[in-house]
């Protein structure tokens, strides 16, 4: 299939800070829209779209077209965990080539660390389902979920605990690089805020064996704000394009003699390539959802970096730092694991992927041309969902 | 003794499941027609496999396979706390489904469970409420 350019980033925005304490999820998302729409040279009453993953107070969708004051011609509320900024970035690619809509908004807005929200250590409340029947009595919390894939992982492949902390490792060499996630983790009150060895990896505590505590992503404060615009606009943007040309979306589940160490992406990463028209092999930039390092280990087999089994091998030697000179660079931003992670990233993967082909990246890999963001949301362990994204540089 | 979260109702797919334990029964269901993936789990009203919902429900022997496990170390919830280091595991039971559950009678979890372990159910009674829950004890060679 012949790649076509029909949407492109054209306006991004993080919210710089990750405690935000007295600040609400809708000021977070509200404030990232104006400084994306300043971003990309256009004004509120240009946005004609809205794709929201019902966040922030009165759980946005329904409620935030009137809250931001806008009549949008299209309103999609997929919400899928971490991957729904993918998602929705694939459907807005659709609408607008569908000639639905020309400026598109996407938006993440999350206090989850000042409201102590624990992601990953707790349970699960809510409504009695089949799911919580069979599952709650056992105490699986959500990084045991992705443990158990680790764990599967190792056994039947070999992959060594020190491999996987080469993600830990390539991460945080990102994070030290960028000033807000050096002051993240200062006012997250990380341990060391530093370069880390494979051995400190090791060395920090078992949350959930067989997943230490520098495989596990942060909770913070924080969000963002994504301008998708048709062709026509984003050349009379401010900035140059950052054109969307392929896009993937899968769901995987708990099947009996299932195979958990493949995950939905193996479905969606293929999908993406397809449409795009490249390879894995010609990618720069690696936006991978870090939520553990697990997650990012089973996405690069799945996506096609390396066959399934063989992603020890393929990270060891340090190949996804941004300066290695081998690539893909790996979350040059520093990651769920060192920057950001206010629980759903995927809002981040296409962020940093559009600085990097933009030129803007605090770990810029020279004349970096092609970037995937792979969002995985849900519990890989479990039920989950995958969403490719492929970017383009102008 | 035990404190786990008990199975809560209405709940009409899990109901015959948790009556099963009640009888000291782990129940599974299996599709009657013609179809390539028949065992169904979790329980359904339907088969995931064609869709129909012409099923029915089996008693398994209890004995299965590890296929993979994780050790909590930590879980602030009531029922978990006290547990100390406690394991989670997907159980492949002999008649083809995995289920959740929890690796028990070991001394150290992270140590003496490992994947391929055969493992036979014993239901655990709970210090509350009226269901015993299904967790899965090594079966000594």
């Amino acid at each position: 299939m012949a790649q076509e350019r029909q949407a492109a980033i054209v306006g991004i925005h993080e919210y710089p800070l990750r405690v935000a304490p007295g600040v609400s999820a809708m000021n977070i998302k509200v404030d990232s829209i104006r400084a994306a729409l300043d971003d990309a040279g256009l004004k509120w009453s240009d946005i004609d779209a809205i794709y929201d993953a019902q966040d922030g107070e009165a759980g946005g969708g329904l409620q935030l077209a009137a809250y931001l004051g806008l009549r949008p011609t299209v309103l999609d509320t997929t919400q899928v965990g971490g991957s729904s900024y993918e998602f929705q970035a694939a459907h807005a690619m659709r609408d607008i080539a569908a000639g639905k809509c020309n400026v598109a908004v996407l938006s993440y807005g999350s206090t989850s660390a000042s409201n102590r929200v624990a992601i990953g250590t707790g349970g699960r409340g809510g409504p009695a389902t089949w799911a919580t029947n069979m599952e709650a009595p056992y105490g699986s919390t959500l990084i045991s979920n992705y443990a158990m894939v680790k764990q599967r992982h190792k056994f039947e492949y070999g992959t060594t605990d020190e491999q996987f902390a080469g993600i830990s490792v390539a991460t945080r060499h990102h994070a030290m690089r960028n000033p807000e996630a050096v002051k993240a983790m200062t006012d997250l009150q990380f341990v060391g805020v530093n370069e880390i060895t494979p051995q400190d990896v090791l060395d920090s505590r078992v949350v959930a064996d067989p997943l230490h505590l520098l495989e596990c992503c942060m909770i913070s404060d924080g969000g963002g704000a994504l301008i998708i615009a048709s062709a026509d606009v984003a050349r009379g943007c401010k900035k140059p394009p950052v054109w969307l040309i392929g896009g993937g979306e899968a769901t995987k589940y708990r099947e009996n003699g299932g195979d958990i160490t493949t995950s939905a992406g193996a479905q969606s990463g293929p999908i993406a390539f397809g449409e795009a028209g490249v390879s894995p092999d010609e990618i720069d930039i690696a936006m991978i959802y870090d939520s553990f390092t697990i997650t990012v280990a089973v996405c690069l087999e799945d996506l096609g970096f390396c066959p399934k089994g063989e992603v020890g091998a393929y990270v060891e030697g340090g190949r996804l730092a941004f300066d290695s000179g081998e690539g893909p660079a790996l979350n040059t931003d520093g990651g769920g694991l060192s920057s950001n992670h206010p629980g759903m990233r995927g809002i981040f993967l296409l962020l940093e992927g559009a600085r990097q082909l933009r030129g803007e990246s605090t770990s810029q890999v020279p004349d970096a041309k092609l970037a995937v963001a792979h969002g995985n949301g849900g519990l890989l362990g479990g039920t989950h969902t995958g969403g490719t994204v492929i970017l383009a540089k102008d | 003794m035990a404190n786990r979260p008990q199975p809560r109702f209405p709940e009409p797919h899990t109901e015959p499941f948790w009556e099963g334990v009640q009888q000291g029964e782990l129940r599974y269901q299996r599709c009657n027609e013609d179809c390539a993936e028949p065992v169904v789990f979790y329980p359904r009203h339907h088969c995931p496999d064609c869709g129909s919902d012409n099923l029915d429900w089996h008693a398994s022997s209890g004995e299965g396979t590890v296929y993979t496990f994780s050790v909590v170390m930590q879980n602030r919830m009531p029922g978990f706390i006290d547990l100390g280091a406690y394991s989670v595991a997907y159980i492949d039971l002999d008649e083809g489904f995995r289920m959740m559950s929890s690796v028990v009678g070991v001394d150290n979890p992270v140590e003496d469970i490992h994947i391929g372990q055969r493992v036979r159910v014993e239901f655990e009674e709970q210090d509350e409420g009226e269901y015993p829950i299904p967790v899965f004890r090594p079966i000594q060679e």
